[in-house]
Order: C-alpha cells, then sequence, then structure tokens
C-alpha cells in the first residue's frame, strides 16, 4: 500500500502529514508516507485543493484536515 | 424583537448580578458588549460555517470547474463569483485551483472573477460582519464584493494577459478521471462538524481579542470622537484604509469586531468597507504563491484592479451613506 499527502507546504498540509504518520503508526502498518510538495504533480494527481489524503494513486480526502479516526477508516477501507 | 434577546438578557445578568458593574457605567458597558458580541458572534460562527461546510460537500472543486467550463464569459464570471463565496479558500489551495481551472479550459477573466470573491466574501467574514454591523452592510459587502470580482475578471479577460501566465499551466492535459470521492450523509456532517471545529480553533483568539478591544473603544471612546479623522469628508480616509488593510490578512477575523467598534465612533462606512476588502482580498501572501504560476506583472495588475476597485466602493459608500 502506498499513502500520499499531497500538499503545498502550508500549515493545515504538514498538519495532515502529522496525522496521517500517527494513524499508521497505530495501526500498525510499515507505511513511509510520502509527502508530495511538487505543484506538477499536484495538478496531474488532478487535486485542486490541498492538504490531500491519497491512498494508492486514488485521492480520498481533499481540501480539509480530517480527524485521525477519519484518517484510520480510510486507509483501512483502501488497503 | 432580535432572535439575540435572550443572550441580552444573560449578558445584562451576568455584568449587574453576577459581576455587580451597576456603579461603574462605562466598565459595566464594556463588559455587557464584550459578553454579548462574543456569545452572539460565536453562535453565528457555529451555525453559518456548519450550514456553509454541508453546501460545499455537495459543490466539490472539480463540479465547480465543470460548471464553470461550460460557461461563456459573462455568466462565467457572475457564476465564478457566486461560487467563490461558497468554497473556503485557504491561500495553500490558491496553486492547484488556478491550474484546475486553466487545464479544464476556464478562461483567465473568469477564473480572476474566482480569486478575487473567495478569499474576500468568505463565511467567516460574512459572520462577523453580520454579527458586528448587522444585515445592510454585510449585505454591501456581499453586493459589492461580488461586482469587484466579475468587473475584475472581466478587465483582466479583455486585457488578453494569458501570455503572462508561466507556461506550463497550459500544458498539463486535463486528468479525465472524475474525483471518486463519493460522501454520505454523515461523511457531511462529519466533515461540517471538523471543518467547523478547525475555523473556530483557528479563529476564536483573534476574535476575542478584536472583540475586547472594539468593547473597550465603545465604552470608553466617545461617540464621533473619531469622525473628525476618519469622517467621510476625510478624502484620504479611503486610501489610508486601504493600505493599512493590505499586510492584516491573516487577522481577518479579529479586525471585523474591531472596526465596527470604530464605526460606531465615527470612521465612515465606506471607509470602513474599503479596509475590511483589503484586508480580505488585497493578500500579500496570497500574491507571493501565486508568483509560482504568473510573472509579477500580471499580479500587478490584479492587484491594481482590485485594489482600484476597492477604493471606488469607499468613495461611493462614504457619499452616499
Amino acid at each position: 500500500m502506498e499513502i500520499k499527502v499531497v500538499g503545498s507546504g502550508c500549515a493545515s498540509c504538514k498538519n495532515l502529514l502529522e496525522i496521517a504518520r500517527r494513524a499508521v503508526k497505530e495501526l500498525d502498518l510499515k507505511i513511509e508516507i510520502e509527502y508530495v510538495t511538487d505543484i506538477q504533480k499536484i495538478v496531474e494527481m488532478g487535486i485542486m485543493q490541498t492538504p490531500a489524503l491519497a491512498i494508492n494513486d486514488k485521492v480520498v480526502l481533499s481540501g480539509f484536515v480530517p480527524d485521525i479516526k477519519t484518517v484510520k477508516n480510510k486507509i483501512k477501507e483502501n488497503e | 424583537m432580535s432572535i439575540f434577546y435572550p443572550v441580552q438578557l444573560l449578558a445584562d445578568w451576568l455584568t449587574f448580578d453576577v459581576f455587580r458593574l451597576t456603579g461603574k457605567k462605562l466598565l459595566a458597558s464594556t463588559v455587557n458588549f464584550f459578553i454579548y458580541d462574543t456569545i452572539k458572534i460565536f453562535i453565528l460562527l457555529t451555525v453559518i460555517i456548519f450550514a456553509v461546510s454541508i453546501i460545499r460537500t455537495f459543490l466539490s472543486p472539480e463540479k465547480i470547474r465543470g460548471i464553470l467550463s461550460r460557461r461563456n464569459k459573462y455568466i462565467g464570471n457572475f457564476l465564478a463569483a457566486v461560487l467563490g463565496i461558497i468554497t473556503p479558500f485557504c491561500s495553500c489551495s490558491a496553486i492547484p485551483l488556478f491550474l484546475g481551472f486553466m487545464e479544464a479550459g476556464i478562461p483567465l477573466g473568469t477564473t480572476f472573477s474566482f480569486l478575487v470573491s473567495s478569499p474576500m466574501i468568505n463565511e467567516v467574514a460574512l459572520v462577523l460582519l453580520l454579527g458586528s454591523f448587522g444585515l445592510k452592510v454585510a449585505l454591501i459587502y456581499i453586493g459589492s464584493g461580488l461586482i469587484i470580482a466579475i468587473f475584475s475578471g472581466v478587465l483582466i479577460g479583455k486585457l488578453k494577459v494569458e501570455n503572462l501566465v508561466e507556461d506550463f499551466a497550459f500544458k498539463n492535459k486535463l486528468n479525465s478521471s472524475e474525483s471518486g470521492i463519493k460522501m454520505t450523509w454523515k461523511e457531511r456532517f462529519n466533515y461540517a462538524r471538523s471543518y467547523t471545529g478547525q475555523i473556530i480553533k483557528k479563529v476564536w483568539y483573534f476574535i476575542l481579542i478584536g472583540i475586547g478591544i472594539g468593547a473597550f473603544i465603545h465604552g470608553y471612546v466617545p461617540v464621533d470622537f473619531l469622525a473628525r479623522y476618519a469622517g467621510a469628508d476625510k478624502w484620504y480616509g479611503v486610501i489610508v484604509a486601504t493600505i493599512i488593510g493590505i499586510p492584516l490578512y491573516s487577522n481577518a477575523a479579529g479586525v471585523i469586531p474591531l472596526v465596527s467598534a470604530l464605526a460606531k465612533k465615527g470612521v465612515a462606512i465606506g471607509t470602513t468597507l474599503s479596509f475590511m476588502m483589503a484586508v480580505t482580498a488585497l493578500s500579500l501572501p496570497e500574491f507571493l504563491i501565486l508568483k509560482r504560476v504568473m510573472k509579477t506583472k500580471l499580479i500587478l495588475i490584479f492587484a491594481g484592479i482590485v485594489g482600484a476597485g476597492i477604493l471606488i466602493t469607499g468613495y461611493i459608500f462614504n457619499f452616499i451613506l
């Protein structure tokens, strides 16, 4: 499984990265989260609102910072 | 009777029965104003942000892009400005939104209408305007904000400045795969709840400081004290207010309750409007971010047109109100 946090470097983007890292840890998964900040890549992924969370290249959350429970659920759903 | 009458009763009870400020007229009026305004504004914030967030779950940026790419110029500018009201605008989304609109073939002018209205007319500003100034000023603000957004966009469209946008904005081919995010009602409510919480967490202290200083001014500064310096007959008021507003972007939430207190002490309403619009629409950090996708010249044109719109609005309302 591949998890990406996509952001342009703003505060809420780093916030989501933090939450995603915690979620992965609490779920006992051995995954490195990739932090994407390159504008070209963001646009290629079709993302228009950051921060966003992508699992296996599918955007599952976009435009806001969810709580950790939501992130965990999304990870489980897309496992 | 105002729907906030119970809040006034509560504020009165706290001021006079709990804190026993009956003898001290100025202090009592300050404290009473602070309690009343704080409770009222936080109720409004919670209700309105929640409602707007629910609406927003039905209008993803992808959907907005779809709506806008099928319109002709003027209707497109109008729709872009209106849709800009309900979309949240964090300067961190400015670039992906801009590029996303460009690659869908949305005209540059339409995109700019959206970029102007989205930060200028947002739900937090609306709540604070409604709470501190009342319905009339809030509607004037929305109306003139929309007009500025539409005109700026139309004008930029007419200037044919596409060459000032960095080339790669046009190179991207539209990613045809629609975003697969489908939401259930439960998820919509969860989103609205967490978004509302997030915004309030981000702005509450600015608002408290703003209301606090505002309450002090309300209690201790004589009525019309400021009219001498910033009344409608002072030609420079609008210009000074606009310039002061530009660097205050992140504090928009605290600025509005503060200026509402100043307005009651004689600052002209047009001057006040220009100030608030400059705070929300002319944002230095956003300009810096936009520099990654467009030439400085275009940012200056953009800022110049919006700035001119704000000044004109200020002078018009100083003149007629």
